[in-house]
């Protein structure tokens, strides 16, 4: 079984050790072609430019752009709404949903990388073991991953129907009252995050148990052998050489929970009352959930979001470089 | 030799690719503009009838009518709530379609966009409308568009239900009556009324035939009769004549829950007519009773057929052509029996009931209803909508009373 696994890595490990060696053909036909080396890197470049600024540069201008116009339905059409400056931000930073939605916001992303990171980090522990059917378990777990979010929300909004779901049935068996998931203002945020863990976990899973996978076995024997527990490896080897591998996952779930829309949307339209709004779906609110479209303060809200992204993006890659260069 | 010989077949191998590909390029220009010109090639069309695919008596009804009007149609279905967005798109990047069918609130939002020509503007004749639905699509005394026909809400009940609690439906009268009738099918173990009170639109939308049946005001939602509206809901919720599951009841959930067959009494559209036959169990239809008795008001459902404004006004000829034929006479007839609505036109109203007798109770909630953007409202109504579910949503899930949520939902309209 060891010996197996063993091998497994040094096969898994041989690209690795072969990448560094360049092929010597290469480097004769490059000094072949020496002519005109700037035409062809410009050449190989244009692509990835052209797309970075036709996808990103573009709609994030846009959107910027958006949210400094007073657009009305008429501007929006002829193209001609005026420049105001911050004053879409201001409204929206004025306005009785901004305080209610960047609390909510936070409790749902803090709330949601929470639960998804320990319960997908305890599977990956559990799955590293490899036991009888484990292939066949942890494919059953990525299950919620696939289903397109449409069909997870509404099933979980089903489920928790206030009269008619199967949650409050099984609950009402045990003697619990019918709990207003999606109807109460003190229960439907609870309600989308629980949704959203559920969601998440798949991702946390994999990722963790692939980085788990990297972490060399050897440790962990040496480890047993000098009489360290399973919860002392854990703790002291497994948890400490995942911890890169635990920021990037927290940072992409971070980025990810930041922009869920569909789900809150799907089950509870960000009510009742602003109860379970977020950010993105006040963003989606004003720009499409009306029938008069708002789209400059709902730009302005976006852009706190792609800011706020920003923002923990780069303390990642800052605590990234203080440990390159410690 | 041999080794330019080669070349050359290449070089000219690639001037006939060259020439192939301009010849093939200047004909697909030139066949771009032939139909680009007036009153030939194919005419769009959209519509949110996504339900109806190519074989559908719909797609049919339109291919007619283009091909009376000589022209070929593309129709593109959008969904509904898609439609608002896809056309102000279409009309910024000057793309819009000839012939735009859509959601009758949503008409007002376009006008004022200038999207939208007037009947006016495109000769097409709006006589023979019924006035209180050509009202839908008015803005400032002018028409911008016609109605392909109405739907309105009404009150299903389930007879069994109602016989089990002995409630005469013919006795439910006015708001008083109603609400005794729901606490008798309580007392019997059953369930009393659903509806949607979801924070969308569809939510102002249900709750509109009791708010204009107690006289409230769109222009101002927190006075005494609003209240009174919004406690009667608040109070059926509190007393458990109605399910808490309507703060999140689509128009289609709600129906889903009256088709389980435990409730009394359902608030629905023209729509589930034929559901209704489905549902296995006896049914009938009321008026929506208005507080002191009589019918309420209900909104005006439905679509509006409009022009959107081109680049070319020779267009509009035949746009009128295929808007004037698909609303009337026995075109009207099909699209509204397909579509499952009241026609715009008194004649055909007639002839749906005559050929249908349980329509009756559908033409006069239709002859009674009223728009949403009537009264000039206009742009104003979806900011006053969206304030008036977001109070109706904050009384239901008690989050506040009802006189307070009306009194913020009023401050917070611009």
């Amino acid at each position: 079984m060891d010996s197996t696994r063993l091998a497994g890595r040094a096969a898994a490990d041989a690209p690795v050790s072969a990448a560094p060696r360049r092929p010597a053909p290469a480097r004769a036909r490059r000094t072949a072609r020496a002519r005109s080396p700037q035409w062809t890197a410009w050449a190989f470049l244009a692509p990835v430019v052209a797309y970075l600024l036709l996808f990103y540069a573009y709609p994030l201008y846009r959107n910027l752009d958006l949210s400094v116009r007073d657009y009305t339905v008429r501007s929006f059409v002829s193209g001609d709404a005026p420049f105001i400056g911050l004053d879409n931000y201001r409204e929206v930073f004025a306005d009785k949903t901004f305080l209610p939605a960047l609390w909510h916001t936070a409790v749902f992303t803090g709330a949601s990388l929470l639960f998804q990171f320990s319960i997908g980090l305890a599977l990956a522990v559990f799955f590293s073991r490899h036991f009888r059917l484990s292939v066949l378990l942890r494919a059953l777990f990525l299950v919620p991953w696939l289903l397109p979010l449409i069909v997870s929300a509404s099933t979980w909004s089903w489920m928790l129907n206030t009269e008619t779901g199967v949650v409050n049935h099984l609950l009402g068996l045990v003697g619990i009252g019918p709990v207003g998931w999606l109807t109460s203002p003190d229960w439907s945020l609870a309600a989308v995050t629980l949704a959203n863990i559920w969601i998440g976990i798949p991702f946390n899973l994999v990722v963790l148990y692939s980085g788990l996978q990297a972490i060399p076995q050897s440790l962990h024997e040496a480890a047993a052998l000098d009489g360290a527990n399973a919860w002392q490896r854990f703790w002291k080897i497994s948890f400490p050489l995942l911890r890169p591998v635990s920021a990037v996952t927290l940072l992409l779930g971070l980025i990810y929970t930041l922009k869920v829309l569909d789900i809150i949307w799907i089950m509870t339209r960000g009510g009742p009352v602003d109860s379970s709004t977020t950010l993105a779906t006040w963003s989606y609110r004003l720009g499409f959930g009306s029938m008069l479209p708002s789209f400059g303060p709902g730009a302005a809200v976006g852009n706190l979001l792609v800011v706020t992204a920003l923002v923990f993006g780069l303390l990642y890659i800052r605590a990234e470089r203080r440990k390159v260069l410690a | 030799m041999t080794t330019r010989a080669i070349p050359d077949r290449a070089r000219i191998l690639g001037a006939a690719l060259a020439l192939l590909t301009v010849t093939g390029l200047a004909s697909a220009c030139s066949s771009d503009d032939t139909k680009g010109s007036a009153a030939s090639g194919a005419y769009t069309v959209w519509d949110p009838y996504p339900q109806f695919d190519g074989t559908a008596a719909w797609a049919k009804l339109i291919d007619k009518c283009g091909a009376d009007a000589g022209v070929t149609i593309k129709r593109t279905a959008y969904d509904t709530t898609d439609l608002t967005n896809k056309a102000l798109l279409a009309a910024q990047q000057g793309s819009a379609p000839d012939v735009l069918i859509v959601d009758n609130p949503v008409v007002s939002t376009l006008a004022e966009a200038g999207v939208l020509t007037t009947t006016e503007d495109t000769g097409t004749d709006v006589t023979q409308i019924v006035p209180n639905l050509l009202a839908a699509g008015q803005s400032g005394g002018r028409s911008f568009g016609i109605p392909i026909g109405a739907n309105t809400l009404a009150l299903y009940y389930n007879k069994e239900v109602l016989d089990a609690a002995g409630v005469d439906p013919a006795s439910v009268k006015d708001w008083a009556s109603l609400t005794a009738a729901l606490q008798k099918v309580k007392a019997k173990g059953k369930k009393g009324i659903t509806f949607s009170a979801i924070g969308t639109e569809e939510g102002s939308f249900q709750f509109l035939p009791w708010f204009w049946g107690g006289q409230g005001r769109l222009t101002q939602l927190d006075d005494a009769n609003g209240v009174a509206a919004l406690s009667l809901w608040e109070g059926w919720l509190k007393d458990g004549l109605a399910p808490k599951s309507v703060l999140s009841n689509t128009q289609t959930t709600s129906w889903q829950e009256f088709a389980t067959g435990d409730y009394a009494f359902a608030e629905n559209g023209t729509w589930q007519l034929e559901n209704a036959k489905k549902a296995g169990f006896d049914y009938g239809i009321i008026p929506i009773p208005a507080k002191d008795g009589g019918l309420a008001p209900a909104p005006t459902g439905g679509e509006f057929v409009t022009v959107p404004v081109q680049k070319e006004a020779g267009r509009y000829t035949t746009s009128s052509k295929i808007v004037s034929c698909l609303t009337s006479g026995d075109n009207a007839l099909t699209a509204d029996t397909t579509l499952s609505y009241i026609a715009a036109t008194t004649a055909i109203q007639d002839r749906q009931v005559q050929a249908t007798p349980e329509l009756k109770v559908w033409v006069e909630a239709v002859n009674a209803a009223k728009g949403r953007t009537s009264d000039d409202l206009g742009t104003k109504y979806p900011k006053i909508s969206e304030q008036l579910w977001t109070a109706v949503q904050a009384a239901l899930s008690g989050s506040a009373a009802p006189a307070d949520a009306l009194k913020t939902a009023q401050s917070s309209v611009k």
